[in-house]
């Protein structure tokens, strides 16, 4: 990394933001900064899309989202570039990625979450989802997840 | 867990993104919410504590400094499930971890300072478990965007 400021305070956020009035101010009497350089930084890596967003992560299954279908697709190369942002722009599409295929086993090239309340709305989803792909899509699946095994996020070392 | 109630849930919508960088960013969410500060900074403890939200805080892309996330995957013979996953578990890379219905059943990213950190995990994994993990490193992005509303 090419700060090392930046590594600190990402070290030093990865787990979370302290959980008191004036967080910034935490973080910058640990780093041995002011809270303005703090904040300017965090501001700075969002600008840059170091960070993504601050927030929230939810537990989907805990708000209320218990089917979590993983959706993946054999689309044909020439095409999968443009049907793969069509898909992105689903609004039940959380999460879309081109990625390898790792044959014979796995054919699938094209990644797309989906999330629902029940696994028949995750199936409705996917079809959405073959229909905008039409012929194009050679084979696909849906991986339910069962149980969250770890979700930590980020941890680089400090 | 607990269960959530209506402020519950409108903090987790509110508080997805957006969280002010200024010195009392608890104090504007909360006023947003037409909640007391010190309430906040409590349920978001609360919530974190039960598990209903894994994480608060920034959510970094590390690709962006060089690093890499890498989606990958093994096929865990059904008796070994538990050990495997807590040899998976057990490196810091590991980011997060789902089991999934599929002969590919654990399903795990991997988030790394350096591209060369992934391999280095990848061999770690296969060393500790004596499977094969099939990496599946992103080669385009179409979108992401986690933000789903609390309906429970």
């Amino acid at each position: 990394m090419n700060d090392e400021l930046d590594r600190r305070l990402i070290i030093a956020t990865q787990a979370g933001l302290p959980l008191v009035p004036r967080p910034y101010d935490a973080l910058a009497e640990g780093l041995g900064v002011s809270a303005e350089e703090v904040m300017a930084r965090l501001g700075a890596m969002l600008e840059r899309g170091i960070i993504r967003r601050i927030g929230a992560v939810p537990n989907h299954y805990a708000i209320g989202w218990t089917a979590n279908g993983m959706t993946v697709w054999d689309v044909a190369d020439d095409c999968v570039d443009q049907l793969g942002a069509r898909v992105g722009d689903l609004a039940c599409v959380t999460h879309c990625y081109r990625r390898p295929r790792a044959l014979p086993q796995w054919p699938y090239n094209l990644f797309a979450m989906v999330h629902g309340a029940s696994r028949d709305e995750v199936r409705e989803q996917a079809e959405q989802i073959r229909r905008l792909l039409g012929a194009a899509c050679r084979a696909s699946d849906v991986l339910f997840s069962t149980r969250i095994l770890k979700k930590t996020g980020l941890r680089i070392g400090g | 867990m607990s269960e959530l109630d209506a402020v519950d849930r409108r903090l987790i919508d509110t508080l997805q993104g957006g969280f002010p960088l200024c010195p009392e960013p608890y104090a504007g969410v909360a006023a947003t919410l037409g909640i007391g500060e010190s309430d906040l900074l409590a349920r978001l403890q609360r919530l974190l504590d039960d598990r209903v939200l894994t994480r608060f805080g920034p959510m970094y892309q590390i690709e962006r400094l060089g690093g890499a996330f890498v989606l990958a995957a093994l096929a865990v013979p059904e008796e070994r499930y538990e050990e495997v996953t807590a040899a998976v578990n057990a490196l810091p890379e590991v980011a997060h971890n789902y089991r999934r219905e599929h002969a590919l059943n654990m399903w795990f990213v991997l988030a790394t300072e350096t591209p060369a950190g992934i391999a280095a995990a990848v061999d770690r994994i296969e060393a500790a478990t004596g499977l094969k993990v099939y990496a599946f490193p992103k080669e385009k992005e179409f979108f992401v965007e986690m933000k789903l509303a609390a309906r429970a």
